[in-house]
């Protein structure tokens, strides 16, 4: 017997990150989900922009890094509400993972929220969480071929950063490559370049995410 | 190896259906995968017959139709198969195209008794 179904295979993934987009535009908390390899930079990324914004807006942050609890520690020292997702090795975060935590956060008292993917380029670009924005880190060291291999990550991220320029004499990548590569691919891509233990780039980045949270704050 | 949790999510889509239909022992699955999602066939069958053992799923065989890119030009309004990603429309050479197949992920048919 044969059985027609069309079904998308990720039906139950998208079906729980529509319910955690509805309840975080319900509560008008700004969700980006912060995705690159490992190493590329997230949890620098994500505590300087705590330290810049914190006075102003109410942060959480989910982290779903693998490297044990070391990240979730280090953005516990910025005194903002942090919780870890154990993923038990799993190679991204889904819908349900996220869902999961949300009972540990008061959302009524967050405007932002930051989650932490696990470094990977393939899996995370997949995998709704219900997220606002897509921000996709990309570091000089890793070179400028990325956009080519892994398309699709830079095909769904609305921001790419590209991380660690104070980097750049020491490696041979040119940032106008991966910029005009992911146009391509993602013509309406944002691309800032950034160092995120620095200080270039960071405030463009800053007034980008001030901008998106005060639009959510209105809607 | 995202190829795995496309197939647990299979397994588990499959497996809520049988019992609408009285199969038990599943032979083939068809799926659609887009090119864009840069899935590895071999990949696919091979660890669908691990995640698969036991089930009323093991032995199957997974059909896999490949949807090619496609682009609409935003700029001169054809649409096009597209090579890869990052190709220019052929018609006007703008960069203005909007991906519009080729990340489809679906499952369309399964046979079994
Ligand atoms: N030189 C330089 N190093 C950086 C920069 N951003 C991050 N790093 C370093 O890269 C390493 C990995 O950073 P981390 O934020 O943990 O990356 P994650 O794995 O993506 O979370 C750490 O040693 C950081 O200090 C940067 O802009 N420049
Ligand atoms: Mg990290
Ligand atoms: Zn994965
Ligand atoms: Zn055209």
């Amino acid at each position: 017997m044969k059985v027609s179904v069309v079904k998308n295979i990720l039906q139950a993934n998208d079906r729980i990150a529509d319910l955690n987009k509805q309840l975080f535009d319900e509560k008008q908390i700004l969700t980006i989900n912060v995705m690159s390899s490992p190493g590329a930079g997230k949890t620098s990324l994500i505590e300087r922009t705590i330290v810049e914004l914190k006075n102003d807006y109410r942060i959480g942050v989910i982290e779903g890094d693998i490297q044990s609890t070391q990240d979730a520690e280090k953005i516990a020292a910025t005194e903002v509400p942090v919780v870890q997702i154990n993923t038990g090795g799993a190679c991204h975060l889904d819908g349900n993972m996220i869902r999961e935590t949300l009972g540990q956060f008061n959302l009524d008292e967050i405007d932002l929220l930051i989650v932490e993917n696990v470094g990977n380029l393939v899996c995370p670009a997949e995998f709704r969480m219900g997220e606002d924005f897509k921000i996709m880190l990309l570091s000089v060291p890793e070179g400028d071929d990325k956009p080519l291999k892994y398309p699709l990550m830079f095909h769904e991220a609305s921001v790419l950063l590209i991380n660690k320029m104070d980097l750049l004499p020491y490696v041979s990548c040119s940032p106008e490559r991966i910029r005009q590569e992911s146009l391509k691919i993602n013509p309406a891509l944002t691309i800032f370049e950034i160092s995120a233990t620095g200080d270039h780039g960071l405030y463009d980045w800053y007034d980008w995410l001030r901008q998106k949270i005060s639009i959510k704050k209105m809607s | 190896m995202h190829e795995l949790s496309i197939i647990n999510n299979i397994i588990e889509i499959i497996l809520a259906e049988l019992p609408k239909y009285n199969i038990s022992r599943v032979r083939a699955i068809s799926l659609r995968i887009g090119e864009m999602r840069q899935v590895i066939p071999e990949a696919m069958q091979l660890g669908f017959e691990c995640l698969a053992k036991n089930s009323p799923l093991e032995g199957a065989e997974l059909i896999i139709e490949k949807v090619p890119i496609a682009g609409y030009c935003q700029n001169c309004g054809k649409k096009f198969r597209l090579n890869d990603w990052s190709q220019k429309c052929p018609q006007c050479s703008c960069e203005r195209m909007e991906i519009i197949s080729g990340k489809e992920l679906e499952i369309v048919e399964f046979e079994g008794s």
